[in-house]
C-alpha cells in the first residue's frame, strides 16, 4: 500500500503531475482578494479567515479528478482492483497523496498569504491548525466524489456538484476557528467538531469510494 | 485451477453470454476464439472478479489472477524499472529480471515509459504478469501491437509459465504457435429477450 502512496507522489511531482496547480490557485485567489476588495485593512482583516479557507477549498477541488480519473484511463485502476491488496487500502493511500501533494501545501502557505489579508497576529495559530485539522476531511471525500464519477467523460461537473455540499461541514467548523482565534475569542466547541469531522471522512470515505469504484469498473 | 459452471454475463445490462461452462487446469492454456462483440472481453473481465456474473460460477482459488486488459495500466512518467517495480510491491514480490529478460525489456530500463513505442509498451505491459507470481495469466487480446519477434517471446513466457504449473486464459485471433486448447464462444450467445418482455423496471432504466 506504501508503494501506491509512493508511486503517487512521484507522478505528482513529476512534469505534468499537476503539483503546484492547487497551490498556485491558492495564491491567485488570495491575492486578487484586496484588489476586489479595495484596501480597507480592517474589513481584509474581517473577512481573511473565510477567504483563507475559503480559497484552500476550491484549490482542493481543482485538483480533485486527478485522484483516479487518470488511473482509470491508462487500465491502472482494473489492475489495482484485482490487486492482493484491497481497494479500500489503495483510495485511502490515494487520498493520502493527494493531501500530501494539494492539503500540506495550502496548509503552509496559509499564514503567508494571511499576511497579504492583514490576518490578526492571533489567529495565525489558529487558522494553521484549523486547516491542518480540516483539509484531510477534503481530500477523503473529495476521494469518494472521485470513485463516484470515475469513467465518466467530464466528470469533473458533477464531481464538484456532488462533492461541495459534503465540503460546507468543515468550511463553517474551520472557518469559524480561524474567525474566533482571529478576534481573540474561545474557540469552543468547533474544535473538537472539525476533528470528527476529518476522523469520520476518513474512516468513512475509503469504504464508500471502493464500493463506489467497484460499481463502475463492471 | 479454474471451473466457470452455467455462466452468464452481460454487458452494459444486456445479456451476452449463457449456460458457458468450462475448465482450465494447472499446466493448460485456453485460447478464447469468437467474433468481435461476442463477449470475449465480459467473459474475461467476469472470471477475474471485476464484474458479477447473471447467472452461474466462477470458481477459483482466491488472488489467483493477475489480468491484463486492452489498456496496459503504464505511467508515462515513470520509467520502465519504476513502472514494473511498482506492480511487483503491490503483488508482493520482489525480482524483476527475470520479466524483464522475458519480455527483451533490459535495454530500456531507464527510458520514461512514455517515450517507448506501442509495442515495447505492450512488452512492458505483460512483463507485468511475470512480476505478479500469481498462477493464472488473464490476457485480453495480448499481441496487439506487437511484431513477429514480440509475439514469439509472448508465445514462449506462457509456455513457460504454463510448464511451471501455471495457466492461461487467453483472448487472441492469431495462431501462438504452441499447442493450445480452444474455445469458441459462438455457441454461448445468449438469446436475446424477447420483444416486449415483461419487464417492468427496465422501462424506467
Amino acid at each position: 500500500m506504501i508503494g501506491v502512496l509512493r508511486r503517487d507522489l512521484a507522478l505528482a511531482m513529476r512534469a505534468g503531475g499537476g503539483f503546484g496547480l492547487g497551490l498556485s490557485f491558492f495564491l491567485i485567489v488570495v491575492v486578487l482578494v484586496p484588489f476586489a476588495i479595495g484596501p480597507d485593512t480592517s474589513i481584509l482583516g474581517r473577512i481573511a479567515p473565510g477567504i483563507l479557507w475559503l480559497g484552500a477549498l476550491l484549490a482542493c477541488l481543482l485538483s480533485l479528478d486527478r485522484i483516479l480519473a487518470l488511473d482509470w484511463e491508462d487500465g491502472s485502476l482494473d489492475l489495482l482492483a484485482t490487486a492482493p491488496i484491497p481497494l479500500e487500502g489503495v483510495v485511502l493511500m490515494k487520498a493520502a497523496a493527494h493531501w500530501l501533494t494539494t492539503g500540506l501545501p495550502l496548509v503552509l502557505a496559509a499564514p503567508v498569504l494571511g499576511v497579504l489579508l492583514n490576518l490578526p497576529v492571533p489567529g495565525y495559530g489558529w487558522l494553521t491548525l484549523s486547516l491542518a485539522l480540516g483539509t484531510p476531511a477534503l481530500s477523503a471525500i473529495g476521494a469518494f466524489g472521485a470513485a463516484l464519477t470515475v469513467g465518466l467523460k467530464r466528470g469533473g461537473l458533477l464531481l464538484s456538484l456532488l462533492v461541495l455540499p459534503l465540503y460546507v461541514p468543515s468550511l463553517i467548523f474551520g472557518a469559524e476557528i480561524a474567525r474566533r482565534g482571529a478576534e481573540g475569542l474561545a474557540i469552543g466547541a468547533a474544535l473538537p467538531l472539525l476533528a470528527g469531522i476529518s476522523l469520520a471522512s476518513l474512516a468513512i470515505m475509503p469504504f464508500a469510494a471502493a464500493a463506489a469504484i467497484r460499481v463502475n469498473l463492471r | 485451477m479454474l471451473t466457470v459452471s452455467g455462466l452468464a454475463c452481460a454487458r452494459g445490462g444486456v445479456p451476452i453470454l449463457e449456460n458457458l461452462s468450462f475448465r482450465l487446469s494447472a499446466g493448460a492454456a485456453l485460447v478464447l476464439r469468437g467474433p468481435n462483440g461476442i463477449g470475449k472481453t465480459t467473459l474475461l473481465r467476469t472470471v477475474t472478479g471485476l464484474q458479477p456474473p447473471l447467472a452461474g460460477q466462477v470458481d477459483l482459488a482466491p488472488d489467483a489472477v493477475a489480468y491484463a486488459g486492452h489498456a496496459d495500466g503504464i505511467k508515462a512518467m515513470l520509467t520502465v524499472t519504476e513502472n514494473l517495480r511498482f506492480w511487483a510491491g503491490v503483488f508482493g514480490t520482489k525480482d524483476l529480471a527475470p520479466a524483464l529478460a522475458a519480455f527483451d525489456l533490459e535495454r530500456l530500463t531507464d527510458r520514461f515509459a512514455g517515450t517507448l513505442s506501442a509495442g515495447q509498451k505492450r512488452r512492458l505491459g505483460l512483463a507485468r504478469l511475470a512480476v505478479s507470481g500469481r498462477p493464472l495469466w488473464v490476457l485480453d487480446e495480448p499481441t496487439v501491437s506487437l511484431d513477429a519477434e514480440s509475439t514469439a517471446l509472448f508465445a514462449k513466457a506462457v509456455q513457460r509459465h504454463c510448464a511451471q504449473g501455471g495457466a492461461a486464459l487467453m483472448a487472441t485471433h492469431i495462431d501462438l504457435g504452441f499447442e493450445a486448447e480452444s474455445l469458441d464462444l459462438a455457441p454461448y450467445r445468449a438469446r436475446l429477450p424477447e420483444p416486449g418482455a415483461d419487464d417492468f423496471d427496465e422501462a424506467f432504466l
